[in-house]
């Protein structure tokens, strides 16, 4: 049974995805969620790095899981922020199909993508962001922290 | 608003499908009342989208959770499918805002009840209680889990 109950947002980890060195922001966003695809550009402006963490609200954002999923499959090619990236600059081609233009766009490996995003591995990391996103009081996405927020920091 | 250890007011109300709801059918299990202000508005769908997420480990933890608001059970079924929910919507219109009254959630003058969670136990007691400091702002779920937890 997992764990829901309130905490502080967890450290900085290996498993984090970070872009950009210096004082780093950690954002729950979710992929499928337009204020998130508006605001994307100015996060990643923003002096310093950000840590992405997923935050995907199915029932509001029913293509969200596979976005993020998607997201994480093409991390494990190396490329997490460019599929990020790519699936905020253009929200309307989100199918399978279009995920798999974007997979070639990008050089990955397409029957890799296709195994990965849809183990239960990268399931689990997608669920382990969100869960601790719940734990910290997240209610809406983008939703900003400075890692002296998160314990232990 | 209604405290810890009161007596939860009994109620009967129409759900999104017109079919009555009472909490007694809920004696021997825990229930969550989740008052909102009203259907399709910005804050109480992402409310309701954001606990659809947790509803599996809120039911793990042998909670029935229910919805609340002054909407008809028309505007309650639209709504429900507008979001993907399947958390039970119950129709509080007539007399309007009657079961919010009795659990003093309901906001006088602006009509609708206040985003308020009621945690009732299997002895229908109120475990607990949290009123938003606005109804333009939701408790995160996590609240709910230290609810559980305590």
């Amino acid at each position: 049974m997992s764990e829901l109950t309130s905490t502080a947002v967890p450290p900085l980890g290996p498993d984090d995805h970070v872009r950009g060195e210096g004082e780093t922001v950690i954002v729950y966003v979710d992929l499928g969620c337009p204020h998130c695809a508006a605001a994307w550009a100015e996060i990643s402006a923003r002096p310093g790095a950000i840590a992405f963490r997923h935050f995907p609200v199915a029932s509001k954002h029913p293509r969200s899981p596979a976005l993020h999923a998607a997201a994480e499959a093409a991390g494990r090619q190396g490329s997490f922020f460019a599929m990020v990236d790519s699936l905020y600059a253009d929200r309307s081609h989100v199918d399978d199909p279009h995920l798999w233009e974007r997979v070639e766009r990008l050089g990955l490996d397409l029957e890799r993508f296709e195994a990965d995003r849809r183990s239960e591995q990268v399931a689990a990391r997608v669920r382990c962001d969100f869960e601790s996103g719940i734990r910290a009081g997240v209610t809406g996405t983008p939703a900003l922290f400075g890692d002296r927020d998160a314990a232990n920091a | 608003m209604i405290a810890a250890g009161e007596p939860a007011p009994d109620f009967t109300l129409p759900d999104q499908d017109g079919e009555n709801v009472s909490l007694a059918d809920f004696k021997g299990r825990k229930v969550l009342l989740v008052f909102y202000p009203m259907d399709f508005s910005p804050v109480c769908s992402d409310q309701l989208s954001i606990y659809q997420e947790v509803k599996p480990e809120i039911a793990e933890r042998g909670v029935e959770m229910l919805g609340i608001s002054v909407d008809h059970p028309y505007a309650h079924k639209a709504f429900q499918e507008k979001l993907g929910v399947d958390t039970p919507l119950l129709a509080d219109f007539e007399p309007k805002g009657e079961v919010a009254r009795a659990y003093g959630s309901y906001l006088d003058g602006l009509g609708f009840a206040n985003r308020t969670l009621v945690l009732i136990d299997e002895a229908g007691t109120v475990a607990w209680a949290y009123e938003s400091p606005s109804p333009g702002e939701f408790p995160g779920a996590n609240l709910i889990f230290d609810a559980l937890a305590s």
